[in-house]
């Protein structure tokens, strides 16, 4: 069987147009893919988890979501965690988990663009879907982020190599500059690299800006880079059609932070008043833009929501997942589709490997380890449908391809179960 | 599904032509029937109170992209107005960018049971319809965006009618959409390189058309097609003084346009407030609501909404990026832009109207001025364009504006004199009748929306249905605070046939209808019409042509109405 048009369950570029070929219920090849997203197709059904557990210990389904209920229903404070690789559907009923148990809710965001999300709130950003680059950017840089290692067909998809209405050449109509703090793979197929010193984006960003609107800077160079060099920088940003800054953990997490991204959205606003210029954050995980945006229409606020008070309350820095570990105020843990437990600073960690931990996941990983409870899960995107939403906001509708192994049901299914036991269990 | 009988109230159903009468409703398997067996049924006395149809919002601003974007922005707006967990409700959070659970909440608890998302973005709808599934209660439909659209532009430059009809018809059923909506024709595609358009005869770059043109294309499109709505247009020049000329002159171009069978109208034009100034510049800007009153009054192929001014701090949103970039230069609030690949954008940005602020105060007494000055209520409907002019908890407040001259004076005794000076208000000495309000509020829009199972309590209509604790008989327009009490709080809100407000408070949360419109056109030019998305997918558009139309699965409840000629 051959199919057409299939959205990639890897990054936020959620390319949507891989062809898989399927035969006898596995998949036989998948055309168009990126390495990683052709690896994530191909191997899927590799090592997953052969069974649910509880304590290392095959059970059934139901009796490992009856532990799950005990679990969270026994918890004072909760942390259910993850979410951005998985789909909407699972998404929602993660959130009323939260609600329902008075818990904490926190996606991944909070350790990769939650300093954007803070900086959107201070100031706002000027953005656009990537389809308005692909047809009029005749100026792109990334800015700390790599999309030839990282995003790996960004580039041909959206940002250099297409050809769109008003950049018919493609690349030849378009300016690419690299402002990274080493020459990295991207930066060698730039028509500029700008080296920037390490933790000082936020003055480039500034220095940048005060050009753009005019004024004269005595400094020789700032950042590393020299003073010229700014300038060109400056000018090829004022005479652009249309430009656009593609920016990455680069910027969101080295030194400055949310102050980084607050700096950029300052410059791309001021160049508004000169030309057309927008920003994109480089999202990583497929549906991270999907669990935030979700999140917020249901709660208001896009992660780091407490709902112990039973409103939804917001402060990351508070109820951030990392902050609630380590100062060991969550006492169970609810963890979708993500891998704190080889992720998150040593002192979450650690707590997370002290409480009892549930984890939904389809393979063996760090966070399965030290989990009491362990329910593998169909994969989103090849074993179960849902919604996607892009890096820039676009939804799209992920497919099931292939029935999952007997008994295994999709995040959205466990999720299901765990709340109606909880809604149980309490009459 | 059990039998309601919703006795003794004070009937006001302004389609049926009545007006006040002592009247019991009957309602069965979630409609209004002729008669039910009392024994069958429960009981709502409504002795002494006012029955109105379920209130139906003809432009609100409550799911999608926007909106989110608009929530996503202001936590400071949320900390404000948070909502607990009930017995039968999520939690959320309200104020001028609600939680989609709270949307549907506080909707019914004023007693609306159908409003309409006034803007979304086709490539979009996915997002859109998601959150218009986590709206709980009311009935909902959103209009598709169509005036800054690529095919539109190119079949429009082209004069290609058909394919334009084909290609309206075709992204209405794509996006699942309800109505053909237009903001700032010409002016969003001009975004897109930073500039605007500049009148009605103003240059689109990059295509040979003019606002003028897409308006009246699309208009006439409309209405061959026989669409339920009218296009519903947000003009050109927005917030621009002096812009109540342009506004005219929109009407007008539309005036000759044959509308579908059985309707007079060929346009909505929204917000009104917004595009009703006169004056240069926004330190002299004074009321053009007698210019536009004048033309309404005088044709009969236009309809309105107010767009009304409430003073407090809320969110604009709109998708017009050239308007909301100059909002904030103006401002210097935070902004959001977002444009979207060949299809239009939008724009975000805080706002505080304030009673001090002249031009705040004039821009009040315009949409009171023009609600007022329309002589015919079924022409001009009571919106606040939320959360543009202000966030849709403050409609009780403009129902009190709107049938209390004192209410009026009260409010302009603590504001800016610039509303005595330069808007007609004070002279003004209309009150609405509740006749008037039942129109403005559901009767007339769901007559405009052509939802004729809506906005009335004939037999077969809808069971939606709002009861208000008000003796309208013993009422006076000097206790205008009573009426903003008892239409914040209904006493009963009624939705297909279950009571789901119960004295202002939600018992019961099912699910409404999305409403969306099916409208058919010859085969063969629709195949004309795919070969040429096709093309122009693969070229200019990210993502493919199969995966743009939504899914049958975003939309669990779906009511479909049909149109077209085949």
């Amino acid at each position: 069987m051959q199919l057409t048009d299939i959205v990639c369950p890897f990054c936020g570029c959620l390319c949507d147009d891989l062809e898989v070929t399927i035969t006898d219920g596995h998949i036989e090849s998948v055309k168009n893919a990126c390495a990683i997203s052709r690896s994530k197709f191909m191997n899927h059904h590799e090592n997953r988890l052969p069974a649910p557990t509880v304590k290392g210990k095959e059970e059934n389904l139901e009796t490992t979501v009856k532990r799950a209920v005990e679990i969270l229903a026994g918890a004072r404070r909760p942390l259910i965690y993850g979410l951005s690789s998985t789909e909407c559907g699972a998404i929602g009923k993660a959130i009323e988990i939260a609600e329902y148990t008075g818990g904490v809710l926190d996606n991944t965001a909070s350790v990769c663009h939650g300093p954007t999300i803070l900086a959107l709130q201070q100031v706002g950003e000027s953005k656009a879907t990537l389809g308005e680059v692909k047809n009029r950017a005749d100026l792109v840089i990334f800015w700390g982020s790599n999309p030839t290692e990282a995003h790996l067909r960004h580039v041909v998809r959206y940002s250099v190599t297409p050809k769109g209405k008003y950049v018919p050449n493609g690349k030849k109509d378009r300016k690419i500059v690299v402002v990274d703090i080493r020459e990295t793979r991207t930066a060698r197929m730039a028509d500029k690299f700008i080296k920037v010193k390490h933790n000082k984006d936020f003055e480039l960003l500034l220095t940048l800006r005060a050009l753009v609107r005019g004024e004269k800077i005595a400094a020789e160079e700032v950042a590393g880079v020299p003073m010229s060099a700014i300038e060109e920088l400056a000018e090829d940003m004022k005479n652009a059609k249309f430009g656009v800054v593609f920016f990455g953990l680069g910027l969101t997490q080295s030194d400055g932070r949310h102050m980084n991204i607050d700096a950029a959205v300052g410059l791309v606003s001021e160049l508004n008043r000169k030309t057309k210029f927008i920003l994109i954050p480089m999202r990583g995980h497929y549906n991270v833009g999907g669990a935030n945006s979700m999140t917020t229409w249901q709660t208001g606020y896009p992660y780091a929501v407490d709902f112990s008070t039973g409103y939804p309350r917001y402060n990351p820095g508070e109820f951030t997942a990392v902050d609630i570990l380590a100062k060991g105020e969550a006492d169970a843990a609810l963890i979708i589709a993500s891998d704190p437990g080889a992720t998150f600073p040593k002192d979450a960690a650690k707590q997370l490997a002290k409480i009892p931990v549930i984890t939904l996941d389809q393979k063996t990983t760090p966070t399965t380890m030290l989990s009491e409870v362990v329910i593998p899960v169909a994969t989103a995107g090849i074993e179960a449908e849902g919604t996607a939403y892009r890096m820039d906001g676009i939804p799209l509708m992920l497919s099931k391809i292939l029935e999952p192994q007997e008994g295994v049901v999709s995040d959205h299914k466990v999720l299901d179960m765990i709340l109606t036991g909880l809604k149980e269990a309490k009459q | 599904m059990t039998s309601l009988i919703v006795k003794n109230g004070y009937v006001y159903d302004p389609l049926n032509s009545i007006d006040g009468e002592k009247k019991d409703i009957f309602v069965k398997d979630g409609k209004i029937v002729e008669e039910v067996k009392e024994i069958d049924a429960e009981i709502i006395d409504a002795s002494g109170k006012i029955v109105m149809p379920g209130g139906v919002d003809l432009h609100s601003h409550i799911a999608g992209s926007k909106i989110n974007i608009g929530r996503l922005l202001r936590p400071e707006d949320h900390r404000k107005d948070v909502v607990k967990r009930g017995k039968v409700t999520r939690s959320g959070v309200g104020y001028s960018c609600p939680s989609t659970f709270v949307t549907g909440y506080r909707y019914a608890e004023m007693g609306y049971t159908s409003v309409m998302e006034a803007a979304m973005p086709p490539i979009g709808a996915r997002h859109v319809h998601e959150e218009l599934n986590d709206i709980p209660i009311i009935d909902k439909a959103a209009f598709t965006l169509f005036g800054n659209n690529h095919f539109i532009l190119k079949y429009v430059e082209e004069g290609d009618d058909e394919k334009l009809k084909a290609f309206v018809a075709w992204l209405l059923r794509a996006t699942r959409g309800y109505a053909v909506k237009i903001v700032n024709a010409g002016g969003v595609e001009n975004w897109k390189w930073g500039r605007n358009v500049h009148g009605l005869d103003g240059e689109v770059d990059d295509y040979d058309v003019t606002p003028r043109k897409i308006i009246t294309s699309l208009a006439k499109a409309n209405e061959e097609l026989g669409l339920p709505h009218t296009i519903h247009l947000h003009c050109n020049n927005l917030g621009m003084p002096g812009n109540y000329k342009i506004t005219r002159e929109t009407m007008d171009i539309v005036k000759d346009v044959k509308p579908k069978a059985g309707r007079k109208t060929t346009i909505h034009v929204v917000h009104c407030q917004f595009n009703a100034l006169d004056g240069d510049n926004w330190m002299n800007v004074k009321s053009g609501a007698p210019h536009i009153a004048k033309y309404v009054n005088e044709h009969d192929h236009v309809t309105l909404d107010l767009g009304q001014v409430i003073f407090t701090d809320t969110t604009t949103m709109t998708g017009d990026g050239p308007w909301q970039f100059a909002l904030w230069n103006m401002t210097g609030n935070k902004w959001v832009n977002s444009d979207v690949e060949m299809e239009g954008g939008a724009g975000v940005v805080p706002y505080t109207f304030k009673k001090n602020n002249p031009a705040n105060a004039v821009q009040w007494g315009i949409g009171l001025e023009i609600a007022l000055a329309v002589k015919d209520p079924w022409k001009v409907y009571m919106t606040t364009d939320h959360p543009n002019g202000g966030p849709f908890i403050y409609y009780p407040q403009v129902i009190a504006w709107l049938m209390s001259r004192q209410a009026r004076t009260d409010t302009m005794r603590e504001m800016n004199k610039a509303c005595l000076k330069r808007t007609g208000l004070a002279s003004i000495y209309r009150e609405y009748s509740f006749n008037d309000l039942a129109v403005v509020t559901r009767a007339g829009t769901a007559n405009a929306l052509g939802l004729v199972d809506k906005g009335h309590l004939g037999e077969g209509a809808d069971g939606d249905i709002s009861v208000y604790d008000l003796d309208p008989f013993a009422w006076r327009p000097s206790q205008y605070n009573e009426i903003i009490k008892a239409f914040g709080k209904a006493a009963y809100t009624i939705k297909g046939g279950e009571i789901v407000v119960k004295d202002g408070e939600v018992v019961a949360t099912p699910m409404g209808s999305t409403h969306w419109v099916d409208a058919k056109v010859p085969p063969e030019i629709e195949a004309e019409l795919m070969k040429d998305l096709e093309q122009d997918f693969k070229d200019y558009y990210t993502i493919s042509l199969k995966n743009y139309p939504v899914e049958d699965e975003y939309l669990p409840t779906q009511k479909i109405h049909y149109a077209g000629g085949v």
